[in-house]
């Protein structure tokens, strides 16, 4: 796959098809991968990686690589694909910029849940069959890839892409996915436990953004959180009340558009199921409104920009869900 | 649910009221002289569309107990569709504050017209009885903006 | 440095009887920023208002904040009486302490310690006011009237007669419309021609009214008052101003074998025609599908005819454009197309007509000269059988949930004149419900009951099946619980009507809002039945909804009074709380855009200087004030704050939230 990548890319490039190529390459440890922008060919060969780490969603990057000169070639894994398209919806991205690649993902690997299983300093991670073979220092450890696949990636709701303009790897469908499993979860909890839950999980956070600068739906050119007119303009969270405060907003802003490509999730350094927010809301408009993809189709309105007369009302929360 | 210790609580309740029905509709149930708590204060908006999730926020932090946004009927809206996405803005945020374990009672939305006065009365009654028995907002409250 | 003058009022009793006005001038006094506080028997009075423009000078006041009745009472006259003094009318706020404190307390403690405390809320608002200076935008006078039916033809005819100039634009050669295609009009049973013709004449020579006939809209741009619209006036190969109409051509030219529209392809007419005798312009049109000359360079049979040299086959479409300063749209109806309803056998059996066929068969200027005789063998039908409701209040998907409004009545009109005309035929009509709410519509319809013995039967039409000449008509009678079958020799559906196909682009041209089913949705229902929620946009006929002849007729006057209304202003003044979008926020999403039911908000491609000192082009929201109405929905959309609103900013409206929950 990674070869197929690294040649396509390099044929593009020679051929001036493209100027630059966006992809993977690694960062300060094998696993963790960082997004990267390639200029030659040289540095195609020396740097590109695309392993089971590279869960990065590069989409987001095109806001301001689009807006370059000369065109960008970027390689799209499916859910990448649909925070592509959003952020086409959203004007974001200049199309006729970017040359699509959509690569076919089975999944990620976490690098928690490989620790997890006591596998520390590792070095790569190889496919095998129905397993990962991870190279660490400590010699080489085989896990079932079921194991130490990413939460998303167990959940994983389309192999298909929504948007590119070539294809490395199969094209899949759309897949019945389990992921409001855990929402419906806490949704069935009294809301002393619920509460209990997110107080548990957003205390943790020490609003280090990195949720707000990875997620493609986050890309306000200033955030409101920066915005000194907003009258909320607050750069730590003081307070357990600002800690709720920002990320409700953040998931409010983000309803309707977020694409569930569990972003937030992968890199909050605190472990807070961020994703959790958003699928809540994903799934409330889903009951709510009918189902909604965000970045499936192109024409459709958004849930919060569209209504039809007989919506429910809100008062729909007082009369389901939860215990009391 | 939490259970109000303080027998002479008296919770602050926040009302947005669009100026076109429910603004009116709280001046007529004045003029007819039916009461209502005076924990109710009204913030006049021009639609209920410009009620923005974080002004709801916003007052629970300050130490208000309750919010409710009043406006007009759906189909009747002044700018004909403000309601609407209104509508849709405060039942997926009431459903995520429900989601988070905040008491889903301190938040309402009601649709009352200019003409209906008594409506208006009677839903702050109803509002301010439902959030007294509540208790004081503690779930979503700001610690430095206590009040003494 | 603020300097807020707080003045409270009494009203009478109305308030001191409560509220004890001096505790709540003496603590407002103490808030930060106010440097003046008093209070009056009635601030509204002349002396009340004296006082505080007497203050304004003499304190050099920034702001005031009023604490008396509902703003809703006095906002304007406060705001007057600052101007008057020199104040920026938008630095005044009113604490409600009367509707919203002193009359549903009656405690007064309670009362004053509210009172106070709506007192702060408005000081804590005042100090985040800006000045705002309401703007102006000339008023274009002249309006376009898009469609030439009866209700474009009323709207132009009454805004011309106001001394108004008017476009009227229609895609058809000739102004008329339906009515020009219907037979006798209910419940009168005058002829639709008599009526309608003159007014098609009077719209001709109308120095006011320019007719731009076998035209359509292009391109609109611009908002009310001052709208820009782009007319396609289509070839029709005929120089207009030349053509004198005598109709020699339609009758030389050889290709006869053209369906006819205006007979909904009864019979045929020309390549070259002029629609009917009638017709406004009566200038001739050449089909140019059909001529021979344009398809294949040889005839030209109607250019060597054509006396007056009218005949031009180099025409190209030209496109004209035209300022307005309203837009008022009459775009129509058109009966809904049959195909979804099988059961009734119109694509089998020429005998199955649809109503408006059945007008051009009864009508003299018809394929039939008049005669009603069935289209397959032109023999006098003598069972004529009328269904209601084909495809009208179905949810099923095939037709349209909502009510045609017009059937009960025309099929009244059909069955009485069958009767009249020709007394030996059996006249069957299948309802579901009658409804004929209208001046002397019920007795109309009794009439065809009682005195022309329509059999009416409650029931639908289950199956039409043509078998030997006939048509076996499948019902069910619900009154009398039996099936019947009749033999039946033509079958006249009433079917739905339907806003027309052009309807929709229009719509997203002028960004007027449309309902689910096309139609033109009204600014409020009730009260502003006849303009579109988009400013400067007017709604005449059925575009809006359903409607027959005289409810057609007074909402086309109607509009036109709104039309003219708009056009005598020679500026309108816009509501300066309006949405603003700060540039350097925005990301050019269009989340506002997409809920703006007024399309005031564009996009921009603007250049930004970025942190490194390169140059950014970005996309970026711009608000049209003079369309904005300020309803604040865009503020919400935008998730970075970029917009917001004057008049009620979200740090307004923050710090009144903060003086609440103090």
């Amino acid at each position: 796959m990674q070869e197929a990548m690294k040649a396509r890319a390099k044929e593009l490039l020679a051929d001036g098809s493209v100027n630059r190529v966006a992809g993977w390459k690694i960062g300060e440890f094998s696993y963790d991968i960082t997004p990267a922008i390639f200029e030659t060919a040289e540095e195609i060969d020396r740097d590109f990686v695309y392993d089971d780490f590279c869960g990065a969603n590069l989409s987001k990057y095109l806001i301001s690589q689009s807006r370059k000169e000369g065109k960008i070639l970027v390689f799209l894994k499916p859910c990448d694909s649909y925070s592509f398209a959003q952020l086409l919806k959203e004007h974001r991205i200049i199309r006729e910029n970017v040359y699509i690649i959509g690569i076919e993902c089975y999944g990620k690997a976490d690098i928690n849940k490989i620790r997890e299983k006591g596998i520390d300093g590792v070095l790569g991670i190889k496919e095998s069959g129905s397993s990962f073979v991870i190279d660490s220092i400590y010699g080489e450890a085989t896990v079932p890839k079921m194991d130490v696949y990413a939460e998303r990636c167990l959940v994983c709701k389309s192999k298909k892409h929504a948007v590119y303009d070539e294809l490395i790897g199969e094209e899949g469908d759309v897949v019945p996915s389990s992921r409001f499993d855990k929402v419906a979860e806490l949704e069935a909890m009294t809301p002393d436990e619920r509460f209990e839950f997110w107080r548990g999980e957003l205390s943790r956070c020490i609003r280090c953004n990195a949720c707000r600068n990875v997620c493609p739906a986050c890309s306000c050119e200033n955030c409101v959180f920066d915005n000194p007119n907003s009258g909320i303009a607050n750069k730590a969270a003081a307070d357990s009340f600002e800690e709720n405060m920002f990320h409700i907003i953040r998931a409010f802003h983000v309803a309707g558009r977020c694409t569930d490509c569990g972003e937030c999730s992968r890199v909050c350094p605190q472990n807070i199921p961020l994703h959790l927010l958003n699928r809540k809301f994903i799934k409330d408009i889903n009951e709510f409104y009918g189902e909604y993809q965000a970045g499936e189709n192109p024409d459709e309105k958004a849930p919060l920009t569209n209504f039809t007369f007989d919506d429910c009302e809100p008062s729909i929360v007082y009369k389901r869900g939860g215990n009391q | 649910m939490q259970v109000n210790d303080n027998k002479d609580f008296q919770p602050t309740i926040v009302a947005f009221c669009c100026n076109w029905c429910s603004y009116a509709g709280a001046d007529l149930s004045g003029t007819n002289r039916l009461q209502y708590p005076a924990n109710v204060k009204i913030i006049r908006i021009p639609c209920s569309c410009r009620l923005n999730p974080i002004f709801i926020l916003r007052a629970f932090q300050r130490g208000a107990d309750g919010v409710i946004l009043c406006g007009c009927h759906p189909g009747d809206c002044h700018y004909t569709t403000g309601n609407y996405y209104a509508r849709r803005r405060m039942s997926l945020l009431f459903s995520m504050l429900d989601y988070l374990g905040i008491e889903k009672e301190r938040t309402r939305v009601e649709w009352v017209s200019a003409a209906e006065g008594a409506k208006f009365a009677a839903t702050m009654n109803e509002f301010v009885d439902a959030v007294t028995k509540l208790g004081r907002n503690h779930r979503l409250e700001d610690l430095r903006c206590k009040k003494q | 440095m603020q300097r807020i003058g707080v003045f409270v009022c009494w009203c009478g009793s109305n308030i001191a009887a409560t509220v004890d006005v001096n505790a709540v001038t003496e603590t407002l006094a103490k808030e930060p920023g106010v440097v003046y506080a008093t209070n009056y028997q009635y601030m509204c009075s002349e002396s009340g208002q004296n006082l505080i423009k007497d203050a304004i000078r003499d304190q050099k006041l920034t702001g005031v904040v009023i604490c008396s009745c509902s703003p809703r009472m006095h906002e304007a006259t406060f705001r007057k009486a600052a101007a008057s003094a020199g104040l920026n009318p938008y630095l005044v706020e009113i604490a409600n302490i009367r509707e919203q404190c002193s009359w549903i307390h009656k405690n007064k403690e309670e009362a004053t310690e509210k009172a106070i405390i709506l007192g702060r809320t408005a000081i804590a608002k005042v100090q985040l006011n800006a000045p705002l200076i309401a703007g102006e935008s000339p008023v274009v006078k002249r309006a376009l009237v898009i469609g030439g039916g009866i209700a474009g033809i009323q709207t132009a005819l009454d805004i011309a007669e106001a001394g108004f100039e008017v476009d009227i634009v229609e895609k058809k050669p000739t102004v008329g419309g339906k009515m020009t295609q219907i037979d006798k009009t209910f419940p009168t049973l005058d002829c639709s021609a008599c009526i309608l013709t003159p007014k098609m004449v009077e719209v001709a020579q109308n120095d006011n009214i320019k007719i731009y006939s076998y035209s359509e809209v292009e391109a609109v741009k611009g908002f009310v008052g001052n709208f820009t619209v782009s007319i396609r006036k289509k070839a029709r190969y005929v120089k207009e101003d030349i053509c004198t109409g005598c109709g020699l051509c339609t009758e030389k030219c050889p290709q006869k074998n053209v369906p006819n529209e205006f007979n909904l392809g009864l019979d045929t007419r020309r390549a070259i025609y002029i629609p009917f005798a009638q017709a406004v312009p009566k200038v001739a049109t050449i089909d140019p599908n059909y001529c021979t000359k344009l398809n294949t360079g040889k005839c030209g049979v109607c250019e060597k005819i054509c006396t007056a040299g009218a005949i031009d086959y180099t025409q190209k479409d030209e496109i004209v454009e035209q300022q307005y300063g309203a837009i008022v749209v009459a775009t129509g109806y058109n009966p809904i197309k049959l195909d979804n309803f099988e059961e009734y056998a119109y694509s089998q059996s020429p005998d199955v007509v649809t109503s408006l066929e059945f007008e051009r068969l009864m009508n003299a200027a018809g394929p039939t000269g008049g005669v009603l005789l069935r289209p397959s063998d032109k023999t006098h039908p003598h069972t004529i059988v009328f269904v209601q409701c084909v495809g009208s209040r179905d949810v099923s998907g095939c037709g349209k949930p909502y009510c045609s409004k017009i059937c009960c009545m025309y099929t009244a009109k059909h069955a009485m004149l069958c009767r009249e005309k020709y007394p030996d035929t059996e006249v069957y009509v299948f309802y579901i419900d009658v409804r004929t709410p209208g001046k002397n519509f019920d007795e109309f319809y009794r009439r065809a009951v009682e005195e022309y013995n329509v059999h009416y039967i409650k029931g639908m039409v289950g199956k039409v099946a043509p078998s030997g000449g006939k048509l076996k008509v499948q019902a069910s009678d619900l009154l009398n619980n039996e099936q019947l079958h009749i033999d039946a020799d033509m079958v006249v559906l009433a079917a739905a009507i339907e806003p027309d196909k052009s309807a929709r682009p229009l719509a997203t041209m002028l960004t007027a809002s449309m309902d689910t089913n096309d139609f033109f949705t009204e600014a409020h229902p009730k009260l502003r039945p006849v303009e579109s929620p988009t400013a400067g946009i007017y709604l005449s006929g059925c575009c809006q909804g359903p409607k027959d002849i005289p409810e057609t007729v007074s909402q086309a006057s109607a509009c036109a009074a709104k039309v003219i209304g708009l056009l005598a202003k020679d500026k309108l003044t816009c509501n300066p709380c309006v949405a603003h979008s700060d540039e350097l926020m925005c990301n050019g999403c269009s989340s506002c855009a997409n809920v703006c039911p007024y399309g005031a908000i564009t996009y921009v491609e603007k250049e930004f200087r970025q942190p490194d000192r390169t140059m950014l082009v970005r996309r970026v929201a711009s608000v049209n004030p003079a369309v904005c109405q300020g309803c604040g929905a865009c503020t919400v959309a935008c998730p970075s704050g970029a917009m917001d609103l004057f008049g009620f900013s979200n740090k307004q409206i923050m710090a009144e939230v903060d003086a609440i929950c103090k």
